[in-house]
């Protein structure tokens, strides 16, 4: 059937009901007379490289846009045509969680779902364009929970514009009253030249230095609650308060570990033996090649060996596990790494499996500038 | 031509006073170029000096006047430039005094006027723009007028625009300024004026003949320096150069010598012939000194050879510049430069970045200092880390401001010259509404922002000009700056005893702000000797994350993060602090005004 040796994929469903001000993914708002076409088109792409997958896939992500806003018969169909995975991970948009779309995902072999709750403010909630009300977060966990879904992801934003330090408590005791099997919480990143930018930047910038210990404080809260801090922005439940079950999400993951992975549909990314490639975020684009049968124009990006180094010290650098350095040593600069050292950023240690580095507790607060630090 | 029939000049005037327009309309009608020639403003070659309003360097243009030789000597408009202003004054009889009917006296009038004056030469009074709507050439003939001790109805009233009265300033030009009073049958002697630099011809001599002739092929010697070379050609500019059998006394023209290396022919020496030498030079020129001096340094410091290398080409054609390698445990190899003035010193950095695309980090300009250390060793400093710890005492040069302002503001002006150390010295109504104020100042306290500073407090009005008069003692300290503990060269300086304090403590308050916050707390410390005497300290970062990063992510964020790297390969390396390079300008700009 393929012969290739990837073992995640990627599906992004681009359609939203509104566009979220703050959001930067390629996004289709409404457009409900395409959903069809495009889950067609999903199909063939998927056929037109299904070689390069291996047999039994480790994970399959749908991320969005709102891929629970895709009409249920499309998004029926489109499960039921992926190939078979350990973990089956659905985005979705509290709002859109009913218990027949609950009951859907579970039937057609979703086995975790990542909502979106942001926050629990109505407030904060507003200013980030969110359609959904604190209550439609509850209500999605218990929906999903009616279902059997025994592993529930609540994505929280921290950072908004107006958000006090007690605002954030509530949003976590909110979050963690909830019991979800894993959290991820971001800080907001207002990019510059968006109208979210354009409207919020002058607040942020006032609230910039309040804000400055969210992280710290996020961190806390989450761990004290028994999570596990596992990624920069991802919790989990860790084995011993899960019947003894690795909750950290698989797919993502393979991303931190530098794995190849597929990813289809409209400004999908892939990267694969040195490759990487973006498909088009055209979805008019997108269609038409597919409907001719031939594959969508992509945007690709050779990687050679060195940038790869960089990207694996990058992205391991993330995890609470050490990254064994095992050709990596060229992509660090040697004076950073002592210098870091110096200042308790980074641990380096020879283990049996090799060279091996960590950040420290203090050291993961500040990865991007310690990793910007040192990369060669 | 015989010399009761030549006349040499000078055009005086305030940026914007109409002398390119003048110099224009005068070689119009004298036919020396043709309509079709005429490019707006001839004398004014280098595309800088076009954008700044300014002449950089001295030329001299020969025109014929009703059968009179009128030789026009270009000179430089601002007096960071008097050293050749007064050269090319040396190489007159007269000069036309311009000023604007609408905008009457400025500083750098009166400034020239007293240079002029004391090179004795007749003026020739002139206000220009009375074609202007809002012009008062009444109110300003008067003020000339009174300025250079002449009557008002002498005053000659033109348009250089309209070209208007221009010819009567020609004829002021043969009746009123003396003909050259040299010796034809003496031994020749040529004043050098100004040189410039050509890649085929090598140095070109400005000279004004005082005795005796020049021949082309002539065995020539200069008698300060001596140097001997043969004449290649003599001419003159008319507008551009023409070449001659000779050049006669009283005339003003060019020896082209051959020499390769301009450092072989001073400004300012006297030319001779080598077969019948003259006995005596010229008074000569007095040694040009810089008074105001900075670093500089490339950004990156691969350019240090084309640095030095630019600086040796701007050389060849500024003698006042001067420059010597420095090095700076914090910004590394560069050259620590001199300069006649803050405006000398602006030129310089934008010839350097624009004629040779260097991208550099200036200094916070100091001025020279003359030290006498406890040990009865005498020393000049140029640079505020290198001023000796164990001082026995130390001279500042002064200078002797004008400044013209509307009566309103002369409170603000006080104020601000009593802030910056000035001594009042006089003040006079040149007008009922403009009054001329005269201050001592230690040039110390005007090379940073006193210029800004003035022009804030009187709205722009005031009009501002300065010459330096010497040196005098006073209470100066020299206070260095801690980052982390280190001591960092390039932001030490010298203040007087009275202001350290605040200067420590605005310094300290602006290097927090420039100094991105590090992975531990960085204290930055003001001190004079051990005594420390302002502190801040820069807090620790606390978070710097990118906050995803998930599969569509990574080449997005790999980018982030190698700009971020390139951003840090920027800085300077200050012990384990990283510091931006615009935080070695924060001393430029101490009293909070932006940029």
């Amino acid at each position: 059937m393929s012969g290739g040796g990837v073992r995640h994929l990627y599906v992004h469903l681009p359609f939203c009901a509104s566009r979220c001000g703050y959001c930067d993914f390629v996004t289709v708002v409404g457009r409900s007379g395409q959903h069809r076409a495009y889950v067609d088109a999903l199909l063939s792409e998927l056929a037109l490289e299904r070689e390069l997958l291996a047999p039994r896939l480790e994970s399959v992500f749908l991320g969005g846009g709102t891929p629970t806003f895709t009409e249920g018969a499309e998004l029926a169909r489109l499960l039921g045509s992926l190939p078979a995975a350990d973990e089956v991970t659905v985005e979705a948009n509290p709002e859109t969680v009913t218990p027949e779309l609950a009951r859907l995902l579970r039937e057609r072999g979703v086995n975790r779902v990542s909502l979106g709750a942001q926050s629990f403010r109505p407030h904060l909630l507003s200013v980030l364009d969110r359609r959904a009300g604190p209550d439609d977060v509850r209500s999605a966990v218990y929906a999903l929970r009616d279902a059997r879904f025994d592993n529930i992801s609540l994505d929280l934003i921290y950072g908004i514009p107006g958000q006090s330090a007690a605002d954030l408590d509530a949003d976590l005791s909110n979050a963690l009253a909830l019991e979800p099997e894993h959290l991820s919480c971001y800080e907001l990143e207002a990019k510059p030249g968006t109208r979210f930018t354009h409207a919020h930047g002058s607040e942020l910038a006032r609230q910039a230095e309040a804000m400055e210990s969210y992280f710290e404080h996020v961190v806390a809260r989450v761990t004290a609650a028994g999570y596990r801090w596992y990624e920069t922005a991802n919790f989990c439940r860790p084995p011993h308060l899960a019947d003894g079950r690795d909750l950290r999400s698989r797919h993502n993951l393979a991303y931190w570990r530098g794995r190849d992975y597929l990813g289809l549909g409209i400004g999908a990314v892939s990267t694969i033996d040195g490759q990487r490639w973006r498909v088009t975020p055209s979805l008019g684009r997108y269609l038409a090649a597919l409907a001719a049968g031939s594959r969508p124009p992509r945007e690709l990006e050779e990687l050679p060996p060195e940038v790869r180094e960089g990207e694996r010290v990058m992205l391991g650098l993330r995890l609470d596990e050490p990254l064994v350095l095992d050709g990596l040593e060229g992509a660090l600069d040697g004076e950073a790494l002592e210098r870091l050292e110096r200042l308790g950023l980074v641990r380096a240690e020879q283990t049996a499996a090799g060279r091996e580095l960590a950040l420290t507790e203090r050291g993961r607060f500040l990865g991007g500038g310690v990793t910007a630090d040192l990369l060669a | 031509m015989e010399q009761e029939r030549i006349r040499n000049f000078s055009i005086i005037a305030h940026i914007d006073h109409g002398k390119s327009t003048l110099a224009d309309r005068i070689l119009e009608l004298t036919e020396t170029v043709t309509g079709r020639e005429m490019r707006a403003q001839v004398l004014d070659t280098m595309e800088l000096e076009r954008e700044r309003g300014i002449t950089i360097k001295a030329q001299a243009v020969r025109v014929l006047w009703k059968g009179s030789q009128l030789n026009l000597i270009d000179t430089p408009g601002h007096v960071d430039f008097t050293y050749e202003v007064s050269r090319s004054l040396q190489a007159c009889e007269g000069a036309l005094l311009v000023v604007d009917a609408a905008q009457g006296i400025e500083a750098q009038t009166v400034a020239n006027a007293y240079l002029a004056i004391e090179n004795d030469l007749e003026i020739v009074p002139v206000v220009n723009k009375i074609d202007l709507p809002q012009g008062d050439p009444d109110g300003a003939a008067a003020e000339i007028a009174e300025l250079v001790g002449d009557k008002p109805e002498r005053v000659l009233r033109i348009s250089a625009k309209t070209g208007e009265g221009v010819e009567a300033v020609l004829d002021a030009i043969v009746e009123r300024i003396p003909a050259p009073a040299g010796d034809p049958e003496a031994p020749a002697r040529a004043l050098v004026f100004d040189s410039s630099y050509d890649q085929y011809r090598g140095v070109v001599a400005f000279v004004r003949m005082v005795d005796g002739s020049f021949h082309a092929r002539e065995r020539l010697r200069a008698m300060a320096q001596g140097t001997r070379f043969e004449a290649e050609e003599v001419g003159f500019f008319s507008p551009t150069m023409r070449a001659a059998d000779s050049l006669t006394a009283g005339e003003v023209g060019y020896v082209i010598t051959g020499l390769k290396d301009v450092s072989r022919l001073r400004v300012g020496d006297t030319l001779t012939s080598e077969e019948q030498p003259a006995a005596e030079p010229l008074p000569g020129y007095k040694d040009v000194k810089p008074m105001v001096f900075a670093g500089l340094f490339p950004t990156d410091s691969d350019d240090y050879p084309d640095l030095r290398d630019a600086l040796e080409r701007l050389k060849l054609n500024d003698a006042a510049l001067f420059y010597e390698p420095e090095t700076s445990q914090a910004l590394g190899f560069g050259f620590r430069c001199g300069f006649l003035g803050l405006l000398h010193m602006e030129i310089v950095r934008e010839r350097l970045e624009r004629e040779f695309d260097l991208d550099l980090i200036v200094t916070a300009p100091n001025v020279a200092y003359r030290v006498l250390t406890k040990a009865g060793e005498e020393v000049e400093v140029h640079n505020p880390a290198e001023m000796p710890r164990e001082i026995e005492r130390v001279e500042e040069p002064y200078i002797r401001a004008s400044i013209i302002v509307p009566k309103d503001f002369v409170g603000s002006v006080m104020e601000l010259n009593t802030e910056r150390r000035g001594r009042f010295d006089h003040m006079e109504y040149l007008s009922e509404q403009r009054v001329l104020l005269m201050y001592e100042l230690p040039l110390g306290e005007i090379v940073l922002d006193y210029y800004d500073q003035l022009k804030s407090r009187t709205r722009g009005y005031a009009s501002f000009d300065y010459d330096v008069t010497g040196f005098r003692e006073g209470q100066l300290e020299r206070v260095d700056v801690l980052i982390a503990g280190e001591p960092v060269d390039a932001l030490s300086l010298i203040v007087h005893r009275d202001g350290a304090y605040a200067r420590g403590r605005a310094l300290v308050d602006r290097l927090r702000e420039e100094i991105p916050r590090q992975f531990f707390d960085v204290p930055v410390q003001a001190a004079i000797g051990s005594r420390v005497i302002a502190r801040e300290t820069i807090k620790a970062k606390r978070k710097d994350v990118l906050a995803k990063c998930y599969g569509g992510d990574i080449t997005r964020k790999r980018k982030l993060l190698e700009r971020q790297k390139a951003g840090k390969k920027r800085m300077k390396q200050v012990g384990a602090v990283e510091v931006p390079q615009e935080a070695f300008l924060a001393v430029l700009n101490l009293d909070g005004g932006k940029k």
